[in-house]
């Protein structure tokens, strides 16, 4: 799915990702950990394209295909879905029309007709369902005064609509009460599946604990400074980073 | 937001910038008396009007153009302006459409204004303004059966003289400002409007201005009069050909609304802006005024100002009736090189009067967009309140935008309340929807028509989507 190799990043001129190199198999799910500042979200959005991001050196390879050299557009149609830890509010657009809007720019893209408002009904309120959102949310301004928790429902269901090759959760756990926190394990592994990769990005085990990753890594100055199985995560839980 | 995609983005160029072949009437230029006597004599006016006219002449003579509003433009040489200019065969108006010339039905067709019986936009009565001359209004017949009059303002002052007389230039006086006095001197067509007590007007009207010839000014008039308990929701539109110079448009639009009467006035201003240089374009000095006349009356502008090389108006609404309310909802965007000078008068008389002002103004490439505004209340005026709120989106680093809010408060019990903003369209905002798989325009255009839904939400359903194109694509070209 995704080979990334020597990969070298800075932001504002500080070099925050540091030689690393990880590949994710399809199929697989892997969270990344470490403590703040560690690059854990240097990694989500370099991958995503975030121009603020700057790549000094290294390589990408997302499914055959050179992913540094494709535009944020081009990663998200090609199946890149990277939720944000700090999901932006765009004032004036009605969450309903937003979600339509770019799930129709992904249909149009693999050749599909746009949807139609009754068909995009229905599924809204069967995706909202799983996450308990009330429909009432879609005709609220994009993000525009959610609570925390509300917010990273939202990216959760957008992951949902768009259906992902490629998954990339910034933190998404953070800001989640336990219910919240259970229903986003429950959509998250329902659409686990031997097609779709996961990045996991977190702080906190909790989070595992529901999912199970295949592979855990922990990130010390934008590097893996070790690799494991989903006992690693446990043990970090316990004993800390140092 | 990267150098690569900033070639993708070439500016669209303006869908309407096409020019009608037609053989056209002009008359000489220059501006004189023996000019507004033929434009007179072209209308078949009563001597009373030509008198009115020759008033307002004299009075141009003493007056200087206005130099305070932040614009740039060379001085318009007006002795070297067409005055008139009508397609051949049309200065006697067609009697039906199959009068009309085929050219000009086919131009309104590639406008998106079909003017054919079968093909006419339901609920929508059009007067079409081409140069200086009505081609065509449909739905007159249907409206005429209400007793609802609709049609050129140079049948009305032929056939409607006792309304024309008593209301023109009641709100809009021949010694008013440059440009409105030029204006009362040659104004050459535009649309009137009456809807008698106690009717809803129950489709929209609306007028298409069409500037076709080269080097003529257009001076459109509109008057509408809104009798006691009446309605009516009225839209314009604009657009011209895409040429070098600079043509100049210089409308007046008067409405009264009297006890209980309610007027809506939309327009979409998309006249030729000019270049990405900056060369040529309108330059649209325009004075739009509304009188509540009456008790409990409502007069509200919703404007969409997206062309013009020069924008410069305000149209305002004076509270002369009690408890009458006065409402305006603009969305200004600039681009390249264009300039806006725009915004509204609130003129509190009455008491418990009440306005509303909602300012959506959108900067991009070198453009200057300004709010300018007045909220005036008078001694009597108990119990009036304002509401402003003026919002500036900027797009890039080049374009500037002013807020101007002027106040005169004379009365003790009134209030004014006033909220500015100005942002800078995110790199956030837009890299989020960027990695939902939406390209930048896409992008830009979500966040800017978000930005202006307040007021987008004001025009009749008819025109909404359209508005929404034309705000994306007013700002084409303008990120990278």
């Amino acid at each position: 799915m995704i080979e990334i190799k020597n990969l070298n990043v800075s932001v504002e001129e500080n070099k925050i990702l540091n030689n690393l190199s990880l590949t994710v198999k399809t199929g697989e799910v892997h969270a990344i950990m470490g403590p703040n500042g560690s690059g854990k979200s240097t990694i989500a959005h370099t991958l995503a394209g975030n121009p603020n991001y700057i790549v000094e050196s290294g390589s990408v390879n997302f499914n055959n295909k050179n992913l540094l050299e494709m535009e944020p557009t081009e990663r998200s149609l090609e199946g890149l879905f990277l939720a944000f830890q700090y999901p932006i509010e765009i004032p004036g657009v009605s969450n309903a029309s937003y979600l339509r809007q770019i799930l129709n720019s992904h249909r149009k893209h693999q050749g599909l007709e746009p949807i139609d408002a009754a068909e995009f009904l229905k599924l809204l309120k069967e995706k909202s369902a799983l996450l308990k959102m009330p429909m009432e949310m879609h005709s609220r301004f994009v993000n525009s005064g959610f609570s925390g928790g509300e917010k990273k429902k939202n990216e959760v269901l957008q992951m949902d609509l768009l259906n992902p090759k490629l998954i990339i959760m910034d933190e998404t756990d953070s800001g989640l009460d336990v219910d919240a926190l259970k229903l986003t394990a429950d959509v998250v592994n329902q659409m686990r599946s031997e097609k779709r990769s996961l990045i996991i990005v977190t702080h906190y085990l909790r989070l595992l604990e529901y999912i199970k990753p295949d592979y855990v890594h922990i990130f010390q100055n934008g590097q893996i400074i070790e690799s494991g199985d989903h006992t690693l995560a446990s043990r970090i839980d316990k004993e800390g980073y140092e | 937001m990267s150098k690569v995609s900033k070639d993708n983005f070439k500016q669209e160029s303006y869908k309407y910038g096409f020019v009608t072949d037609i053989e056209s009437e002009t008359i000489p230029r220059g501006l004189n008396e023996d000019i507004i006597k033929i434009i007179s004599a072209k209308k078949n006016e009563p001597e009373w009007m030509l008198e009115w006219r020759m008033k307002a002449f004299q009075r141009l003579k003493s007056m200087k153009v206005p130099e305070w509003a932040k614009v740039k433009f060379k001085k318009i040489d007006l002795q070297s302006l067409y005055y008139y200019s009508a397609p051949k065969g049309h200065e006697d108006r067609p009697k039906s459409l199959d009068e009309v010339d085929p050219k000009l039905i086919e131009t309104y067709n590639k406008l998106g204004i079909p003017l054919t019986e079968q093909k006419m936009l339901a609920g929508v009565a059009v007067d079409a303004v081409f140069d200086s001359v009505s081609v065509a209004t449909t739905f007159k017949g249907k409206l005429n059966e209400m007793g609802i009059i609709f049609c050129p303002i140079s049948e009305a002052i032929q056939n409607h003289p006792e309304l024309v007389k008593k209301y023109l230039g009641s709100v809009i006086p021949i010694t008013d400002h440059f440009y409105a006095t030029l204006n009362s001197a040659v104004f050459t067509d535009g649309s009137f409007v009456y809807i008698p007590k106690g009717v809803k007007c129950p489709m929209e009207l609306s007028t298409y201005f069409r500037i076709n010839a080269s080097e003529t000014g257009q001076f459109e008039r509109t008057l509408i009069i809104a009798d006691e308990d009446s309605y009516v929701s009225y839209l314009e539109g604009c657009t011209a050909p895409m040429r070098d110079e600079n043509q100049l448009h210089a409308a007046n639009v008067e409405l009264i609304a009297l006890d209980n009467a309610e007027i809506k006035y939309s327009t979409v201003q998309n006249w030729y802006p000019g270049d990405e240089d900056g060369k040529g374009g309108i330059y649209n000095f325009v004075t739009k005024r509304g009188l509540c006349k009456g008790k409990n009356s409502k007069i509200s502008w919703t404007q969409i100002e997206t062309g013009s090389a020069i924008t410069w108006k305000y149209p305002s609404c004076i509270l002369r009736g009690d408890n009458s309310i006065g409402e305006f909802y603009s969305v200004a965007i600039t681009n390249n090189y264009q300039q806006a000078d725009t915004g509204t008068k609130m003129i509190h008389l009455g008491k418990n009067t009440k306005s509303k002002i909602i300012s959506k103004g959108i900067s991009a490439g070198h453009s200057t967009n300004t709010y300018r505004g007045l909220v005036s209340f008078h001694p009597k005026a108990e119990n009036a309140t304002n509401f402003t709120q003026c919002d500036s989106l900027l797009v890039g680093d080049n374009c500037k935008a002013n807020t101007i809010p002027y106040t005169e408060n004379s009365s003790n019990s009134s209030s004014i309340n006033h909220e500015a903003t100005t942002s800078k369209i995110s790199e956030e905002q837009l890299f989020y929807c960027l990695q939902r798989g939406l390209n930048e325009e896409e992008a830009q255009s979500l966040i800017v028509n978000g930005f202006c839904k307040e007021v987008l939400q004001k025009l009749p359903m008819e025109f909404a989507v359209e508005a929404q194109k034309l705000v994306s694509i007013s700002l084409e070209g303008s990120i990278g």
